[in-house]
């Protein structure tokens, strides 16, 4: 028998706990990735060949994968990649994603069914195979990634922000800037761009554990960074290679993917309820 | 209306993506083929009507594609291109279908269990699991339990589709077969999927809680059990019904991965294989079909939802 009980709140310490564990979490995989070269005493590709397949010990502490290399370091170096990976694709998908939104919303009529109709048409892509065939007949290169991965995930954003510039256009004080006589980019930038960039906040923190994973599954495939260069969907390729032999090559870099990714959602799942007073009550 | 304008848009989106990137099919046969010359090269490309302006190479497409001809593919055995998806469809689409029914089967009484006890030591900890479920890579996942029941207590085959054995087994073991080589394929997919669905779940089943006619129900002295399964589900189910046509395109994409790891012969290896041998004909099929199946699943929870929604049912679409 399921007992009644009222419904309640949860306490404002335990909703900032997710966002304070979210906050340390990106804080250190962000440090680590950025003090990469003076955190350990190795080089990423540096080869050791009485060092094969080590397991992890006090000299490699996650162990040495099948070339020698310290997997430690490259675990750290890997994540210079995934998030340079996630901030630049963000924002090229935000950048897009707001603009198409600001006009589609602010102009309405045809300009508005012409980019939504768009963002209906790119939806049903699944993202994946859009992603695998412009990468497949470019150069598999960081640049590339980026851009490809900006450029298939921008609709999320375009929908919000549509939807928060048709709410704000009949505000007052867009009214108002109107009558003034302010020209549409005017208001559009000045006016509703200041008051829609909430939701895009929340977005673009999700969107980076989003990016990270599709870059790490391209890599894991073979068309994202490719060796000698570290990336942890790499990694993960090669320790599949020798899964049964030495699991830590396959172990760590999946739980430095599984750790950034889980710190930016909390961070990003919090910054939407802090944000969104229709979640405060 | 609305679903032949995205359709266009889908076959525009397909052609254009492939043939504005650079390089061309006839790389593969010929710049990178050192016995091949230029003359052979402009034979090629006259073979497959490449030598053509685009927008008439677009136009012979679409002109085959409305006769439900997706054309021949250009790479290995040039069998027609909807032959080849045909046979790859049922696995691909078989799996997803299982794992969908199984991540409802595990999300929604997760998250209406969240729901009745927020803030409580269940909730707490199903949101805890939930978040490390909503990051974890599938495939790393999946190398996990390779690694775990495949090679240090290996009670699941970890690779293909059958056993070698397979021919000579009774129809039984064959299905048993079958079932053991799908498990950890399926419980992948499902992996990727619950903890989003049982997240949403949560939240449906809030925003229904605080309604005013679940308060009048409590008020009227109905059993919790009556309120929360006759009043709450029903309602909170009805956007669930939504995301799950919305999933679609994610459940084909991640079948590129899965299919990868597992060396399973679906949708995705197809695809994947088609991209590596630059098949023009095979990956814009691949891409179409995607798009129209997930452009089906969107129209399906339009219906089921208004199947659902007597207030949908009775008074017609509405915004």
């Amino acid at each position: 028998m399921i007992k009644r009980k009222p419904l309640k709140r949860p306490s404002f310490l335990s909703r900032n706990a997710l966002l304070i564990i979210g906050l340390v979490l990106v804080g250190i995989m962000s440090l680590s990735a950025v003090l990469a070269p003076w955190l350990t005493p190795y080089h990423p590709s540096h080869l050791n060949v009485d060092n094969l397949l080590q397991p992890p010990s006090t000299a490699h502490i996650m162990g040495t994968d099948a070339l020698g290399r310290d997997v430690f370091t490259r675990v750290l170096h890997g994540g210079r990649v995934s998030l340079w990976v996630g901030f630049v694709a963000v924002g090229i998908s935000s950048c897009i994603g707001l603009i198409l939104g600001l006009v589609a919303g602010y102009f309405g009529k045809l300009v508005d069914e012409i980019i939504m109709r768009g963002v209906d048409v790119m939806l049903c892509f699944p993202s994946f195979f859009l992603i695998l065939a412009v990468i497949a007949f470019l150069e598999p290169s960081l640049t590339n990634i980026m851009v490809v991965i900006g450029l298939t995930s921008w609709m999320g954003v375009a929908r919000l922000i549509r939807a928060e510039t048709l709410s704000l256009r009949e505000r007052d004080f867009v009214q108002a800037a109107k009558a003034a006589g302010a020209s549409p980019m005017r208001i559009i930038f000045n006016h509703i761009l200041p008051n829609a960039l909430a939701p895009v906040l929340v977005s673009a923190t999700l969107g980076v554990a989003g990016a990270i994973l599709v870059e790490s599954s391209l890599s894991f495939l073979g068309l994202g960074v490719q060796p000698p260069d570290a990336s942890w969907g790499n990694m993960l390729t090669e320790g599949k290679e020798v899964l049964g032999v030495a699991w830590w090559l396959s172990f760590f870099p999946g739980m430095a993917i599984l750790v950034t990714v889980l710190g930016y959602n909390l961070l990003g799942e919090s910054l939407r309820d802090l944000l969104d007073p229709r979640l405060r009550q | 209306m609305w679903v032949a304008v995205v359709f266009f848009g889908i076959t525009v989106i397909s052609f254009w993506v492939i043939h504005l990137a650079p390089g061309s099919p006839t790389d593969l046969v010929t710049t990178l083929n050192p016995q091949a010359d230029t003359d052979a090269r402009a034979r090629f490309e006259k073979l497959y009507g490449l030598d053509q302006p685009l927008y008439v190479q677009y136009g012979r497409w679409l002109v085959r594609l409305s006769k439900f001809d997706f054309g021949e593919s250009i790479s290995g055995d040039r069998r027609p291109v909807w032959d080849k998806i045909k046979e790859r469809l049922p696995l691909t689409f078989g799996m997803n279908v299982a794992s969908m029914i199984l991540t409802l089967l595990v999300a929604v009484p997760l998250g209406v269990a969240s729901a009745w006890w927020r803030g409580g030591a269940f909730d707490r900890t199903t949101t805890v699991i939930v978040f490390i479920g909503f990051a974890m890579p599938g495939f790393w996942l999946a190398l996990l339990l390779m690694l775990w029941l495949g090679i240090q207590w290996p009670i699941l085959p970890i690779s293909g589709l059958t056993s070698l054995n397979f021919a000579s087994m009774s129809p039984l073991e064959k299905t048993w077969d079958l079932t053991k080589h799908l498990i950890l394929p399926i419980f992948i997919y499902t992996a990727g999927s619950w903890a989003g669905m049982s997240r949403f779940m949560r939240s449906s089943m809030l925003e229904v809680l605080r309604q005013d006619y679940i308060m009048t129900a409590k008020a009227k002295g109905l059993s919790s059990r009556v309120v929360l399964f006759r009043h709450a589900m029903r309602n909170a189910l009805m956007p669930v019904i939504t995301i799950l046509g919305l999933s679609v395109p994610s459940l084909i994409g991640g079948s590129v991965i899965i299919e990868s790891i597992f060396a399973l012969p679906g949708l995705g290896q197809l695809f994947y294989g088609a991209v590596m041998a630059r098949d023009y004909p095979l990956i814009m099929g691949s891409l179409v079909l995607g798009a129209v199946l997930t452009l089906l699943g969107n129209l399906l929870a339009d219906v089921g939802y208004g199947l659902a929604d007597p207030r949908i049912r009775f008074s017609g679409r509405e915004a």
